[in-house]
């Protein structure tokens, strides 16, 4: 089957797309057909970049007054598909915003979702998304079997974001309806938490810690020694779970998805939880006092010992060394 | 006072119900629970359906335990009301669902019909509102995130639309001031407050707050606690199952394992082979 039509569920943050944004873009225009963005805002600071990432339009809602963006977008798609302007294939990325529009689009188009993918093509089966299942050992491979808009999302850096060279893309307004009681969510307050150095998501070495430290004092040896590295420091589920360390350092299939070049797991047995956030990476290196702890499994070079000892060694030998 | 009802599905009665009560403290919540196969043994597929295998004891997703939890501090917190449970399951399992009403939700509805394996989430979502509708209306219904085995992640946001509700995902702190729902949303950069009146939806992330371990009193009881269980024919929600999925596996494999690594035991002196292993990689 051939498809015309692919949509990008873009997102801008601090005037710029986001990443993510980017990435998909990239992936929509191998799909075949024309490529359009979306967005749950104000369209102007999406045209050029959008364009040159291949995208010949920018659907934009203005100002969503303060609602849940990913709920206004869902009914503004919905009256653009009503309307006769009809995707093949919705692409949203894997995060809060995107899981909102593409849940509430799901009923009002009466749509199955896929989410949660690292691919998709469009074959013999039609458009079909792949995605890694029991932490990334498995792929299963999932076709829509009815008719579209198709909606599937993707996690994030499952694509490599490339710029096409294009013009900028035209920006078509697109209505809100009135939402009634669904669209009476407010935000009232927005709260950024503070921290030094590279992004997570960012970061080419991530240092991150789970369980085995023991204690939420003991966090402190994953920082020092992210700090000496000029790296990122991380968490499992677990710690976060646990409020030691705050929600934004989380790496996992509900956290963040990090592939640095050296990722180095302190005291974290591997959780398909944290694995499918992190296996990614190009090297991994993992401490942790069960040999039998999956991470094992995944590493480069492991290290069967107490995060107590291997730690601070480890840190006293990099500071001897500058 | 007499409300006008504005929520569509919901009629002024419905809304009367929810409505009256909570200006006397009380709140009645419904948690969507799933029941899952222990996370502990390892996950399969069926070989024909590609299916996950969802056979046997199932047990309480542990996501679902906050959500259970926090309900049931809502509730004593307004001083009043109750917390009730729906779950769908193929097989007529209520394991998963006793210890919820064992950490004290009042009752049940379990939707079980061997018509809804094969079920994607906007078909457990338009089942499990359905079910919802058979408790007292709910101010609130809170499910997880996303479960433990699936993780499609989509099934709350789902819920609230097909019931006309607004909704709030990803909460991190929940609580409830008069008709107005504050909850403290996780963002990208931190969090977001945001509000809306009841009813609404509202997902909790895990570790939102610590869930309560059953009592003994409390196990004996459940064991009494009524749980309806119904088709999904009974609530006239169709298609379902494969029939109703707008989506099909067309092909398993097995993803590219990583080349197998070095794995030492620490002698006292590894720290100098993870120093050796930066400095050919050029990283320090």
């Amino acid at each position: 089957m051939a498809i015309s039509h692919v949509w990008v569920y873009a997102q801008v943050v601090g005037g710029a797309p986001t990443t993510a944004t980017l990435e998909l873009l990239t992936k929509a225009r191998s799909l075949g057909g024309t490529v359009s963005a979306f967005v749950a805002g104000d369209g102007a600071a999406l045209a050029g970049p959008a364009g040159a990432h291949g995208a010949t339009t920018v659907y934009a809602t203005g100002d969503v007054g303060g609602r849940l963006p990913g709920i206004v977008a869902a009914g503004a798609i919905k009256a653009l598909v009503d309307g006769g302007t009809v995707p093949d294939v919705i692409m949203f990325p894997q995060n809060y915003e995107g899981r909102d529009a593409m849940s509430r689009l799901s009923v009002k188009l009466d749509r199955t979702v896929l989410t949660n993918n690292v691919d998709v093509a469009v074959t013999a089966d039609g458009v079909t998304g792949t995605t890694p299942i029991f932490g990334g050992n498995l792929l299963v491979s999932t076709a829509f079997s009815g008719p579209g808009p198709h909606l599937v999302s993707f996690r994030p850096k499952s694509f490599a974001a490339e710029p096409s060279g294009g013009a900028a893309a035209h920006v078509v307004a697109a209505p809100v309806p009135d939402l009634g009681a669904t669209g009476a969510a407010k935000v009232v307050g927005v709260h950024v938490e503070q921290r030094s150095g590279p992004k997570l998501d960012e970061a080419t070495i991530v240092v991150s810690g789970g369980r085995g430290l023991g204690e939420a004092a003991k966090y402190s040896l994953v920082e020092d020694l992210a700090k000496l590295l000029k790296g990122a420091p991380g968490a499992s589920r677990a710690i976060v779970d646990a409020g030691w360390v705050p929600y934004s350092y989380q790496v996992g299939q509900t956290g963040k998805v990090v592939k640095p070049g050296v990722y180095i797991a302190a005291g974290i047995s591997g959780a398909t939880q944290h694995m499918v956030g992190m296996k990614g990476s190009k090297h991994i290196i993992a401490i942790n006092k069960d040999k039998e702890a999956p991470i094992f499994g995944i590493a480069d070079l492991g290290i069967v010992g107490d995060v107590h000892k291997v730690l601070p060694a480890l840190i006293e030998a990099l500071k001897s060394r500058s | 006072m007499r409300t006008i009802c504005k929520t569509p599905n919901r009629t002024n009665d419905d809304c009367a119900k929810s409505h009256e009560p909570r200006h006397n403290g009380v709140v009645n919540v419904t948690v969507c629970v799933k029941q899952i196969p222990d996370p502990a043994s390892p996950g399969a597929l069926d070989p024909s359906t590609h299916a996950l295998k969802r056979e046997g004891k199932l047990i309480l997703d542990e996501s679902d335990a906050y959500g259970v939890e926090m309900a049931l501090q809502l509730v004593a917190a307004a001083g009043g009301g109750e917390v009730n449970v729906v779950s769908m399951a193929p097989n007529g399992e209520t394991s998963g669902m006793r210890t919820a009403l064992a950490m004290g939700a009042a009752k049940g509805v379990l939707v079980s019909d061997p018509a809804l394996a094969g079920s994607d989430a906007l078909t457990t979502a338009k089942v499990l509102a359905a079910a919802a509708k058979k408790l007292p209306a709910a101010d609130l219904v809170i499910a997880a995130t996303e479960s433990s085995d699936g993780y499609t992640g989509t099934v709350p946001e789902q819920i609230a639309e097909v019931l006309g509700l607004p909704s709030i995902t990803f909460a991190k702190k929940v609580r409830i001031e008069g008709t107005t729902l504050k909850v403290d949303r996780q963002s990208e950069a931190g969090y977001d407050e945001v509000e809306c009146p009841l009813p609404a939806v509202v997902s909790v992330t895990a570790g939102v707050v610590e869930p309560r371990y059953p009592s003994f009193k409390g196990i004996m009881d459940a064991k009494k606690k009524p749980i309806d269980t119904l088709t999904a024919a009974d609530l006239g929600v169709s298609p379902v199952g494969w029939a109703g999925a707008g989506q099909k596996v067309v092909a398993v494999q097995q993803a590219e394992a990583r080349k197998a690594g070095t794995i030492i035991e620490d002698d006292g002196e590894s720290h100098g082979k993870i120093v050796a292993f930066l400095e050919d990689l050029k990283v320090i």
